[in-house]
């Protein structure tokens, strides 16, 4: 079957590396480009400019002037959207096969033509600022905002992408153009496709559309190094509402290292495998060890856990909610007996089997959508390398018991982790 | 890949009433089953509102052969999903494994099904979480203006303006045996449609349900009609105040059609245009591009077996509540008073039917125009005929569904928000 080869990679003159995948199972294709931007490159002053100037690329250029990419792909059946994350700002378009040349069109047209009209850039201002007030009316993204400051206080890891709202008040057009212009460029950037295609033809596409944009000098570097942490950093917020959270994260290695897979691992055993879809949609986690200890226990109504893949060294995160007529106090010391547990060596090759098993059925549900396949190889393409996910499993599979325990001694131990807890103040 | 039709998918009744449709895709070695009972909200008292919902989470605690830790080991030991959910008129259900592990999941499924036991702990452990979710409810500004248009939009009698999960009064007062009497008068094979796509053979999925559940016997609800959800001819509104929040959700509109309603076709190329297409229609332009005031300004026309809700939802500034509710109202005006555009209507035709091969990529996808086609009666050429229904609907035809189902003065609204200063 055509539909079971990998990927191609190569790249064009200008910088442009290129991922091409043919899936032949349905009549659709899915093509997405990559910029190496995103709140990972910001500071204060400027917090949210990435998210902004995605905005922005859909505010129109001269060919696709506001508002006709979007009903141009809608007319052809295709769904179209843009994201914004810590180390990337991707875009993409998932349409019938016959027609995915509309997306190369596009793409390749924002790569260098946004407009930023200064009118444009002041209505969306609005708009953003009331995305950011959307997220705050939800005391986790309050929660998570504080433990992720208090987590990082040197790398930009600790803003949300979304921004701080004093710089999305202030921040200029000229600030927002200037972004564009330095991160957007071939050379900066990565496009995926996966879908039903011949691959050569797809190729010839790509260097047609892509092929006469000029690249740009390189771009700044992110210097910004977090030091170690040396002892435990506590947050409190007491803001509206009626229930309590708690968050507890803990300073994480990256993907490039072999700590990230034995995390991974124990993740897993904590907390259910979240696989290849930390966008969500993952399985239940009823049998793992932390649903116990504290779900069973009637002290939380659910815990989840999550060991995001980024460029530098990010957190792995612990988030309950607390049950009524419970404190925050009693689910962080039922955390601690549980963690404690797992650094004196108590998780089984039963557990490691299952995570492993977890893990092989979500590959298998995520390969029935291009889209999902796009998604997860660009994404690792733009950390590690894209075969990062193809490897994943034999990597996976290679931790053994005393890797979890030790990793579980090295990462969750008290003095690098930032505990939050949200308390509620009833009006 | 043709579109799924009677060429590929097989129908089966079962003696004992079950309905089995299987449409087999190899292209991915996992499966998935969808389905529903026809038990649900409907058949609860007002005053134990939220018993469906609470009966349905609560047949995953335990049966007469598992406990609740067994279930989900065995499940999660081989990244499966079973679930259960209580709706309105149904309660649904569904499971996601790879093929080879497909019997071990409707083992369990039917054994959450047919064989549920509620054992006392686990209701209470399940009566706390549902209690601290509806406590999260009360601080939730959208929730809270969805709960409210609800009870707005439909008279109180009618289940429709009752919340599914119910409230923390009566999901307080549901007793361990309430569920088990709740089960044991409704919860039978009559009426239950099973849908199984993915990389088996029809023959094989079809003798897996057989073995699970053709010997199920037991009774389901006898339902009075749904009470009359009448067309709303004032302005009904209200607003909750929730401190501390810095955004408000509002809801605005009205009982719409019911998905068999023979307008219902253009009741959805209306809504697109009004809400959906590129991003999110002509309200997406006028309220969040044009005016800049909200970061979402959405319709949706919910259809369902009854006539479910075809609102405007948007989440704006507190200090943008009135701008935001005038544009909304002068959209549903323009659309009512004034034809739409012959090429805005063929783009969103076009956004509809182009949209088919998309909705149709995964397994989940295709069962679930399938469970559809069965719950509706449309027939199993419906997903091959739905591209000529959508072509034949004209301008007028836009024009006189909006006119019959919306009106720019008079509609329930909701708002939920900080306090205005």
């Amino acid at each position: 079957m055509k539909g079971t080869k990998g990927f191609a990679r190569l790249q064009l003159s200008n910088g442009l590396t290129v991922l091409v995948k043919e899936a032949h199972a349905a009549p659709v294709s899915s093509f997405w480009v990559w910029y190496r931007v995103g709140s990972r490159n910001e500071y204060t002053g400027i917090t949210g400019i990435s998210h902004w100037v995605e905005h922005m690329l859909f505010k129109g250029t001269q060919m696709f002037p506001k508002g006709v990419a979007e009903k141009a792909i809608a007319r052809e059946g295709g769904t179209f959207n843009g994201m914004t994350w810590y180390d990337f700002t991707t875009y993409f378009a998932t349409l019938p096969a016959a027609r995915i040349a509309l997306a190369l069109s596009i793409e390749a047209d924002r790569m260098a033509n946004a407009l930023f009209d200064p009118d444009e850039v002041a209505a969306e201002r609005s708009v953003i600022i009331s995305e950011r007030q959307g997220a705050e009316n939800d005391p986790e993204f309050l929660l998570n905002e504080e433990v992720m400051a208090a987590a990082f206080r040197v790398h930009p890891y600790g803003n949300d992408t979304v921004g701080h709202m004093c710089d999305l008040e202030t921040m200029t057009r000229d600030q927002l153009y200037g972004h564009y212009n330095t991160y957007y460029a071939p050379n900066n950037a990565l496009v995926v496709v996966v879908g039903d295609f011949e691959a050569d033809e797809m190729v010839e596409l790509i260097e047609q559309h892509f092929g006469s944009i000029s690249s740009r000098p390189d771009q700044p570097l992110v210097n910004a190094c977090e030091p170690p942490q040396k002892g435990e950093r506590r947050v409190v917020v007491e803001d509206q509402g009626n229930v309590a959270y708690l968050q507890v994260v803990f300073r994480a290695p990256t993907p490039r290292e072999s700590d990230f897979f034995a995390l991974t691992a124990l993740d897993a055993a904590l907390t259910g495998a979240s696989g290849l879809t930390f966008f969500g949609g993952g399985l239940t986690n009823k049998s793992s060890r932390l649903y116990n200890a504290l779900v069973e226990t009637e002290l939380a109504t659910d815990i989840s856990g999550s060991l995001v893949p980024t460029i530098d060294p990010f957190v792995y995160s612990l988030s309950a909610t607390v049950r009524a007529g419970h404190t925050v106090a009693e689910v962080e010391n039922a955390l601690e007996e549980e963690l404690a547990r797992v650094a004196d060596g108590s998780i089984t090759p039963e557990e490691l089997a299952k995570a492993i098993k977890q893990t092989k059925a979500q590959f298998a549900y995520s390969s029935e959508s291009v889209t999902g396949q796009a998604l997860w190889s660009g994404f690792s393409q733009v950390f590690a390398d894209y075969t990062w996910s193809e490897d994943y499993i034999a990597n996976l599979s290679a931790i053994t018991v005393e890797d979890v325990q030790r990793a579980a001694q090295t990462h969750l131990k008290r003095s690098n982790r930032t505990v939050g807890w949200y308390v509620p103040q009833e009006a | 890949m043709s579109i799924p039709g009677p060429q590929d998918i097989a129908r089966h009744e079962l003696p004992n009433g079950i309905v089995v449709l299987v449409r087999e895709n190899h292209s991915s070695p996992s499966v998935v089953v969808s389905g529903y009972l026809p038990v649900g909200a409907y058949d609860e008292r007002p005053e134990k509102a939220g018993l469906a919902a609470f009966t349905a989470s609560a047949m995953m605690r335990g049966t007469a052969n598992r406990t609740f830790a067994q279930i989900f080991e065995e499940l999660e030991a081989v990244g499966a999903n079973v679930g259960v959910g209580g709706g309105t008129h149904t309660t649904g259900f569904g499971a996601k494994s790879l093929v080879e592990d497909l019997p071990l999941v409707l083992d369990i499924l039917a054994d959450v099904l047919r064989h549920p036991v509620f054992p006392r702990d686990g209701v209470e452990r399940l009566r706390g979480e549902i209690l601290t979710s509806l406590e999260e409810r009360a601080h939730d500004t959208r929730r809270m203006a969805n709960l409210t248009f609800h009870e707005l939009a439909y008279p109180q009698e009618h289940p429709y303006a009752r919340s599914l999960s119910g409230y923390t009064t009566t999901v307080g007062g549901i007793s361990r045996d309430d569920l088990a009497e709740f089960y044991a008068g409704g919860y039978g094979p009559q009426g239950m449609v099973v849908v199984v796509v993915g990389a088996i053979d029809t023959a094989d999925a079809l003798a897996q349900i057989e073995a699970a559940f053709g010997d199920w016997k037991g009774t389901i609800y006898e339902r009075a009609p749904l009470p009359d959800a009448p067309r709303i001819s004032d302005v009904r509104e209200r607003t909750i105040s929730i401190s501390g929040k810095t955004q408000s959700d509002i809801v605005l509109g009205y009982p719409g059609p019911p998905r068999t309603a023979p307008d219902f076709l253009e009741a959805l190329v209306c809504n697109t245009i009004l809400g959906v297409f590129g991003l999110m229609g002509r309200l997406g332009d006028n309220v969040r591009d044009r005016q800049g005031l909200a970061y979402y300004s959405f319709s949706r026309v919910s259809g369902g077996p009854g006539p479910g809700p075809w609102l405007v939802s948007a989440g704006v500034n507190p200090a943008n509540v009135e701008p935001a509710i005038t544009s909304i109202r002068a959209e549903i005006r323009r659309i009512c008073e004034e034809p739409v555009d012959e090429e805005e209507l063929n783009d969103n035709k076009a956004f509809i039917t182009g949209s088919l091969p998309l909705r149709l990529e995964t397994n989940h996808g295709v069962a679930r125009s399938i469970l559809n086609m069965e719950r509706y009666n449309f027939g199993l050429d419906y997903l091959q005929r739905h591209a000529d229904l959508i072509e034949q609907i004209t301008v007028e035809q836009v024009q006189a569904v909006a006119q019959r189902w919306l009106d720019p003065d008079a509609y329930a609204l909701s708002i939920a928000g900080p306090p205005s200063a």
